[in-house]
């Protein structure tokens, strides 16, 4: 079952504490998130409030601070915390040897543009 | 001002009055109807207070607490100056505090309460027979009452050289100085002694950049208060933080050099440079004046239970008296004392009984609490607990089922149910084998709960260590009106020192006024118990420099903020320590990270610099390049007198700031919680109303501004006459100029809620606008509130305090905008320049980007 993973790149890109982007030609922009605690996440991003740029919230915990509305996003599950509600789709993430891995299906798969 | 008194008063009545309060003495209040008889207004009886010190003005506080009307008071400090909290002296020092920040006393307190102050004068005799007390200055005052609180001498070990140039002790501000003006000099110091001021001292002067080398004689530090353990670990991490510490060493001799400290030589033959050498040793009673009156004094003064000495018309009290043999050298003792002298010279006599006592190091980062005795001995019994990995160790001492001492080292939660217990003598057999994890595991989990913790405590446990106030005085104080934080430590003090004590006072108001509390200042957020101004006080006290420090020393609830706390740290933090501390970027909003507004569609527009509002061909050509090239949908004249760039992806815009700085412009900060623009009208250069330039002056006003950071956004604007074209009136600052000069308006503000500005002052030159300007923005930068406009800010503090905060001190402008001037000569580099050379480039590009067919291939 080789390739089920896709390799994107070292752990060392992402200070713990913020988020890059992994744009997908023709699919949604994924954010993948490092947190303080040397979590991974992969989110697709955009809030699922008014589509802001998760990637571009502060982080804490694992939870990401959409940047345009302050909506709390757990970066885990995706759901919006509190009061509000949605959804964002998550990425299985795994972490290797220093290499973090997507599950490829999941990047090109749930969401055609 | 006590009134002038006819020369033979004191003579006429002093015997009556003494008489008259004598504790014991109840049934003697007849001779004050014999009083009335005179027909004149009751004369008060004169009480003398000799040392302007903690217990001698508290002694006082206490007597006008229960009878204001009873004593003229006249109080005689050695110090010139009013009375303040000694113990802060080692915060002062350290420079987390200010020497306004520990007055206890201000001069208004003497004022208010019609007492003369004589301060720089020492008293150098009392004459018992007269009843008066002589001072240096030749000052002869009567008294009918005298009260001695002198406190206790330094005691100076007696080596050679211990009168050289440069051998200081610690025991008030002037050696303070003295130590400060050293440490400016940089050089080593050695701290003789190695107990708890020893520490303090050698802290504050290794903080202030000396090379600090500690010298005990014992083979444990502060072998008073701690175990080998505890004192093992202390010395450990003073170690880390780079003192030399040597215990068991024994000094010789201190070496000179041309009449000033050059070395110190230990018996062994070791020797350590020192530029200054701090003598701490220890401290011995105050007792020269009374051992010279005749007064009865073995280590210290003798006195009663009511603090009365031998001779019945003189009290005394604090660290140089003497009480059922002891001598105390911590103030909690003091407090207890103060009260039962009031009370005696009140005439309802209570007691003092003595007190057991417990120590806190104020060294910042260092938890340690010691009390009671645990020296071992029969039938006593320890209990241990070590956690290397926290760096925690925890040993109680119990003795036929109760405790009598702890010592808590790196978790001190507990130390203030332990002294409870001490002090009350409790049996413990029960929750013996629960003891040693503290309160919340020996009471069976229920008191997990904090307010629960509180709950239990008895209600003359201590809650407030720097004021001395109990459990019960904080609920009398609360159920007397003090629903706030804020109200209770303005009424009993507690938690108004050092503010360690805040959850256990937020705790009892809780307790005390069910749900309604909140009422006080709101905490910062969720993952806190402090408010703003606490937590940006403790920055200072606790010298934390760092996010993560101060989530850990103020004991965050949460792992690592959240997105309302993270950026209020990172800005006070910043403002705390200009020049030092490293931006956290992780902490920033989006648009402080990336120097640029984010828009509804992710995007981003670029506001560059113009300053003043002025442009030129360049400049408007550069934007016009810039527009065309990243195909930019929209350009917006904005409110700010500024070109607004719109549409730009983050990863074009370190390109777009390339071609704006080509042209030489720079961040416009429409973005930040910053300087943002200052709006100018044409002015005296063009205009036929104009008085002054108030281009130039925008243009140089922006200059000095830019770049720095705020709570909030900050706007400036400059009209050239009343007829304001520029707003000013609506500004954060607004200067409107006129003809003899220039008002100057804050706390304006446009948006949802419209607020014009208050007229904060008027000048007469662009130098003096320039200097309130930048010390009206200090001020807003060192007490708002993260997100905290200058509109709400002055709404909530008073434009009264705005104007004492600049006005009521003559130096306070220059002081305010030197810090500002300072702070900015680290913030004013265009950080679009940075990021155009290549900083934090991985803000701005992707980490990769996923060509879906390729991977189908790959895949298959
Ligand atoms: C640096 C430092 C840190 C300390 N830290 C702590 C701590 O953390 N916890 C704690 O519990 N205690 C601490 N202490 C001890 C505490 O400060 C004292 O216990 C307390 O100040 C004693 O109060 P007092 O009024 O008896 O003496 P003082 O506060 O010393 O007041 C005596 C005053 O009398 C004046 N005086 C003396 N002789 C004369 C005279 N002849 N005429 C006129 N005035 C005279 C002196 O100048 C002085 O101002 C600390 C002390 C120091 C120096
Ligand atoms: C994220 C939200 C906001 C953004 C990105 C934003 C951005 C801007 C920008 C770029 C300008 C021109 C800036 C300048 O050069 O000073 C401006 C001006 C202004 N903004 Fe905002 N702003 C925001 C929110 C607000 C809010 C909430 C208010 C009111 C409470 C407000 C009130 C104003 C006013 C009154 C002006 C005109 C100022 C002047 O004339 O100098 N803005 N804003
Ligand atoms: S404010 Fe006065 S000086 Fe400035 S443009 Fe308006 S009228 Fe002219
Ligand atoms: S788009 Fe994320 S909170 Fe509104």
């Amino acid at each position: 079952m080789i390739g089920d993973w896709l390799d994107i790149g070292s752990v060392d890109q992402i200070t713990p504490g913020t988020a890059r982007t992994l744009p997908v030609v023709g699919f949604d922009e994924i954010a993948v998130f490092r947190t303080q605690k040397n979590e991974f996440y992969a989110l697709v991003n955009k809030c699922p409030h008014k589509q802001g740029p998760l990637s571009q919230g502060i982080v804490h915990d694992n939870v990401v601070t959409c940047p345009l509305h302050n909506w709390n996003i757990s970066l885990k599950t995706g759901e919006a915390l509190g009061e509000d509600k949605g959804c964002v789709p998550t990425i299985p993430m795994k972490v290797d040897a220093g290499r973090m891995y997507l599950l490829r299906s999941a990047v090109v798969g749930k969401r055609a543009a | 001002m006590s009134p002038p008194r006819p020369p033979n008063f004191g003579m006429r009545s002093g015997g009556f009055f003494v008489l008259r309060v004598l504790p014991r003495i109840t049934e003697l209040n007849a001779p004050s109807t014999l009083m009335d008889k005179d027909n004149t207004a009751p004369v008060k009886e004169r009480l003398v207070v000799i040392g302007n010190g903690m217990a001698g003005c508290r002694a006082v506080e206490e007597i006008l607490a229960l009878d204001s009307a009873r004593f003229d008071v006249t109080i005689f400090g050695a110090e010139p100056r009013v009375n303040y909290n000694r113990i802060m002296l080692s915060p002062v020092l350290a420079g987390e505090k200010a020497f306004e920040d520990i007055v206890i006393n201000s001069d208004d307190w003497y004022t208010d309460n019609a007492i003369t102050l004589v301060s720089g004068d020492p008293v150098v005799s009392i004459d018992r027979a007269t009843q008066t007390v002589v001072a240096k200055s030749g000052r002869v005052e009567p008294y009918d009452r005298l009260l001695i609180a002198t406190g206790s001498d330094p005691f100076i070990i007696p080596v050679p050289g211990k009168d050289l140039a440069g051998v200081v002790t610690f025991r008030d501000l002037d050696d303070v100085d003295k130590m400060l003006t050293a440490a400016e000099k940089g050089g080593s110091a050695v701290v003789i002694g190695g107990g708890l001021l020893g520490l303090e001292a050698a802290h504050g002067l290794s903080l202030r950049g000396m090379k600090v080398t500690v010298v005990h004689l014992m083979p444990t530090l502060m072998e008073r208060q701690l175990d080998e353990a505890a004192g093992y670990l202390l010395k450990t991490e003073l170690e880390r933080r780079g003192q030399t510490i040597v215990t068991g060493g024994d000094t010789a001799e201190i070496v000179g050099r041309d009449g000033q400290v050059s070395a110190v030589r230990l018996k062994d033959g070791r020797t350590f440079d020192a530029d200054i050498v701090v003598m701490a040793v220890g401290i011995r009673p105050g007792t020269t004046l009374a051992k010279s009156a005749g007064i009865e004094v073995e280590r210290g003064i003798v006195v009663d239970d009511h603090m009365v000495t031998s001779d019945p018309a003189i009290m005394a009290v604090g660290e140089c008296v003497q009480h059922r043999g002891a001598c105390y050298g911590l103030v909690a003792p003091l407090w207890d004392m103060c009260r039962a002298l009031a009370d005696a010279a009140c005439q309802q006599p209570s007691g003092y009984e003595g007190s057991v006592t417990s120590t806190k190091l104020k060294v910042s980062g260092i938890d340690l609490f010691s009390a009671g005795d645990f020296s071992g001995g029969d039938g006593a019994e320890d209990i241990v607990m070590r956690d290397a990995a926290r760096g925690v160790y925890k040993r109680v001492v119990v003795k036929d089922n109760r405790l009598v001492g702890a010592v808590l080292y790196g978790d001190t939660a507990d130390g203030n149910w332990y002294f409870d217990l001490l002090k009350k003598g409790e049996d413990i057999s029960d929750i013996r084998e629960a003891l040693i994890f503290g309160q919340a595991f020996a009471s069976g989990g229920a008191l997990l709960d904090p307010n629960a913790a509180v709950a239990a405590l008895s209600d003359d446990a201590e809650i407030c260590g720097c004021n001395g106030v109990s459990k019960g005085k904080v609920i009398e104080t609360i159920n007397a009106g003090a629903c706030s934080l804020d109200a209770v430590r303005s009424t009993c003090k507690a938690s108004a020192s050092c503010g360690s004590c805040t959850g256990l006072v937020e705790s009892l108001l809780a307790l005390t006024l069910g749900g309604e509390v909140q009422s006080g200042p709101k905490t910062m957020c969720k993952c806190t118990s402090f408010s703003h101004d606490d937590v940006r006080r403790l920055i200072g006290e606790k010298s934390l420099r760092s996010i993560p420090q101060a989530m850990q020393e103020l004991h965050w609830t949460t792992p690592d903020g959240c997105s309302s706390c993270r950026p209020a740290l990172n800005y006070y933090l910043l403002c705390a320590w200009p020049g030092e501390y490293e931006d956290d970027q992780k902490s920033r909003f989006v648009n402080e990270r990336l120097h640029a507004n984010i828009q509804k569609d992710g995007t981003y527009s670029v506001v560059p610099r113009m300053w003043g509002g002025l442009t030129n061909p360049r400049e408007l050509r550069a934007i016009a390049d810039v527009v065309e090239k990243f195909n930019a949908p929209m350009v917006k004249v904005t409110g700010g007198q500024r070109l607004d760039i719109f549409g730009i992806k983050k990863e074009d815009l370190p390109a777009v700031w390339a071609d704006l700085n080509a042209a030489g412009m720079v961040s416009g900060h429409a973005y930040g919680k910053s300087l943002r623009t200052v709006k100018t009208c044409v002015g005296s250069e063009w205009c036929r109303f104009g008085t002054q330039d108030s281009t130039g002056l925008g243009v140089k006003l922006e200059r000095m501004t830019w770049g720095s950071w705020m709570p909030h956004k900050f706007k400036i604007a400059v009209s050239g006459c009343p007829r304001n074209c520029a707003e000013a009136t609506i500004k954060d600052f607004g200067v409107v100029c006129v003809d003899s000069g220039y008002e100057l308006h804050v706390g304006g503000n446009g948006g949802i809620k419209v607020r014009a500005t208050d007229l904060l002052c008027k000048v007469a030159t662009e130098a003096e606008v320039m200097d309130v300007c930048a010390a009206f923005i200090q001020l807003y930068r060192e007490q708002a509130h993260y997100l905290e406009r200058t509109a709400p800010w002055i709404e909530r503090v008073g434009l009264d305090h705005v104007k004492a905060g600049l006005f009521d001190d003559a130096d306070s402008v220059k002081r305010l905008a030197a810090r500002f001037r300072y702070s900015q000569t680290f913030c004013q580099d265009d950080p679009w320049a940075e990021r155009v050379a290549g900083k934090d480039a991985d803000l701005h590009q992707h980490l990769a980007e996923v060509r879906p067919l390729s991977i189908t291939e790959y895949a298959q």
